[in-house]
């Protein structure tokens, strides 16, 4: 293989351009700067392109011989590409039509004028979607009273399906999340406590922490993720292929078939997984308190009885089926708002989690002013 | 080394099986697709005519037999000769499969770019050059995949297809889903390009009307294996019930008989 090359020669006042190697694509690299240059220098002039030293053409080095010689339009009948065997003549004449430059990107505007329209495209988008969210909600609330008002129609297949999906299929990684993480408080706490004589006091910081905040957020957190955007995916791919359209097109509606059994099964089944979290937190604390603590699993559980009022279980299990909700409403609207492509239902599914997520915390921080307010 | 007689066989498949778990797909399968040819490959539904052309070009790893391409066993390759042979075939899949946070152009860019380390300027020449070839107006170009219709994201995989000016071709049902003004008009593409590139043509279809308005030879899969090949009048000839029934069925004939009347205008244009 010859690298493709050229010479360049005035003959009677005629550009001779003699190209000679491979004209194939991937030796055109190293000369289509000069070619270029050459180009923008040739306007007003008319060339003539030699082939005959040329061994191997191929569709691209075809259009670089065919754009040089139209580079300029106003060549007269005395440009041409001589020389060609009538192999490369076949490509060259196929070639021809085809010169033509056309934009890879679409245009971009200003930069700046772009970032100031994004974000106010963002603000209104969120607002809008609130207002979305709010009517799904609606939306939802009114086909469970329509619903349950003929129980019949209440899909308990579905729903007991989901809630072995989102729940049961979900304990081994809350529990063993909720275990290290109680693990972890006690570990922390002991050793700062430690500091004033008051290790004792790890039993209180394990149990109110765990079984108030730590336990229902880590199973919301845990389903959020793992449940909210599988309901996306799932409602989103069945929006895509139209099964959403054959569901109402049979005269059957898709918040009854699909979202409710979702949101009820989440809400029956998230306080079994904030009340298994709570537990295994505090086993995690105990176990951490008894290795590395000396205070023993007895001791543990009495002072846990003693000092930890019963009020702060119920307010850490009195949340799980408000985030069940949030979690379920917000993934099943996702879902539904995929639109076209995949593309789309790769951005809702990431959308579902990322709100599931903030509103669980923003509804975290409400309940903790409102049992702080009512002295609970 | 490749560029032998005109009859010499770019792809030869021999002794093929291919299974998913206990199903097998093909089984002792041969197959030899000749240099310039449009070779049609066609068959029921579930008679694994997409799963040859993985098989063929290396998706598919086979459980037995060999797939000879340019002479050469590909599964036996290393990794990187298995990559340059790659860089001598093309393929349009089904759906056209453009990456989708690419435009158009940017998507025949990709494998020029990747492989041949061009200028950005003569990569975007090259681009659209190929484009324009596909039958795509120019401001096609700096589309996305998801602006376009079907039939025009299907050119645009064919474009990206033909980036490294390959010398095979392997499309998957290029014309299905296609209004039949957009078929006919694919169908001639593919055979313009066949003779003015002096591209082989491996070709899925459906289409009974593409098979007559472009294949040089077909090959019928059925019972797991290739059961008859040949041009169309002699693979018509055969016994076999499902030929009978594809080819003299009702659709059958009335594309033979559209062909017939469409002959000389369709070879005229080519």
């Amino acid at each position: 293989m010859t690298p493709a090359a050229y010479t360049i020669d005035l003959k009677d006042g005629l550009m001779r351009l003699v190209a000679t190697g491979d004209w194939v694509a991937r030796h055109l690299g190293a000369i289509d700067g000069d070619l270029r240059s050459f180009e923008d220098d040739m306007v007003g002039r008319d060339i003539l392109i030699d082939v005959s030293g040329v061994d191997r053409l191929d569709t691209a080095g075809a259009m670089v011989l065919e754009r040089v010689l139209t580079s300029w339009s106003g060549r007269s009948e005395a440009s041409g590409i001589v020389g060609a065997s009538a192999q490369h003549r076949q490509l060259l004449e196929n070639v021809r039509p085809h010169v033509a430059p056309c934009e890879v990107e679409p245009v971009a505007g200003n930069a700046f004028l772009m970032l100031v329209q994004r974000l106010g495209r963002g603000v209104v988008e969120g607002y809008y979607t609130a207002i979305e969210i709010l009517n799904f909600i609606g939306l939802t609330l009114t086909t469970f009273a329509r619903v349950v008002r003929s129980p019949k129609r209440l899909r308990v297949t579905s729903i007991v399906h989901h809630m072995e999906e989102a729940g049961i299929d979900a304990m081994p990684i809350i529990g063993l999340m909720s275990f290290l993480i109680g693990a972890v408080v006690a570990f922390m706490g002991a050793k700062i406590l430690r500091l004033f004589n008051a290790e004792v006091f790890t039993v209180e910081l394990v149990g109110i922490s765990v079984l108030r905040e730590f336990g229902v957020l880590l199973a919301a957190i845990l389903v959020a993720g793992r449940s909210g955007s599988a309901f996306t995916a799932s409602i989103g791919t069945m929006k895509i292929r139209e099964e959403i359209d054959a569901l109402r097109a049979l005269g059957l509606d898709p918040i009854e078939v699909l979202v409710l059994p979702r949101t009820i099964a989440l809400i029956i089944f998230m306080p079994i997984l904030a009340f298994m979290a709570a537990v295994l937190g505090v086993i995690g604390g105990g176990v951490v308190a008894a290795t590395a603590m000396e205070i023993s699993p007895v001791f543990f559980v009495a002072r846990l009885q003693e000092t930890i009022a019963l009020s702060n279980f119920w307010v850490g299990l009195i949340k799980a089926p408000f985030f069940a909700f949030v979690i379920a409403i917000i993934g099943c609207y996702q879902g539904m708002e995929v639109a076209g492509s995949s593309e789309s239902l790769g951005q809702r599914t990431t959308l579902s989690v990322v709100q599931a997520l903030f509103v669980v915390i923003i509804l975290d921080a409400f309940f903790a002013m409102f049992f702080l307010e009512i002295d609970y | 080394m490749s560029e032998g007689t005109a009859f010499d066989h770019v792809i030869e498949v021999s002794g093929l099986r291919t299974q998913f778990g206990d199903n097998v797909i093909h089984d002792n399968l041969d197959l030899a697709v000749r240099r310039n040819e449009i070779l049609g490959v066609v068959g029921g539904s579930g008679t694994g005519k997409s799963v040859l052309m993985r098989a063929i070009i290396g998706l598919k790893p086979p459980s037995a037999g060999t797939v000879k391409i340019f002479g050469e066993d590909f599964y036996a390759k290393s990794p990187q000769e298995q990559i340059e042979t790659e860089q001598r075939w093309g393929v349009m899949f089904q759906g056209g499969a453009l990456f989708s946070s690419l435009t158009v152009a940017q998507n025949v860019m990709a494998p020029i770019r990747e492989h041949l380390k061009l200028p950005e300027e003569l990569a975007a020449d090259i681009a659209a050059m190929k484009i324009s070839m596909s039958g795509l107006p120019p401001d096609a170009g700096a589309k996305y995949p998801s602006q376009l219709s079907g039939g025009m994201n299907k050119r645009a995989g064919l474009a990206r297809a033909l980036a490294l000016d390959p010398e095979i071709v392997f499309l998957d049902e290029p014309t299905a889903g296609l209004d039949p003004i957009g078929a006919e008009n694919f169908d001639r593409l593919i055979v313009n390009l066949k003779t003015s590139l002096g591209l082989t043509v491996f070709m899925v279809t459906h289409d009974l009307d593409t098979l007559h308005a472009t294949c040089d030879r077909v090959a019928v899969l059925a019972e797991k294996r290739v059961i008859a090949i040949g041009t169309l009048d002699e693979v018509r000839r055969s016994e076999h019930p499902w030929i009978q029934a594809y080819f003299s069925g009702p659709r059958g004939r009335a594309a033979l008989s559209a062909k017939d009347a469409l002959q000389r205008p369709a070879a005229e244009k080519v």
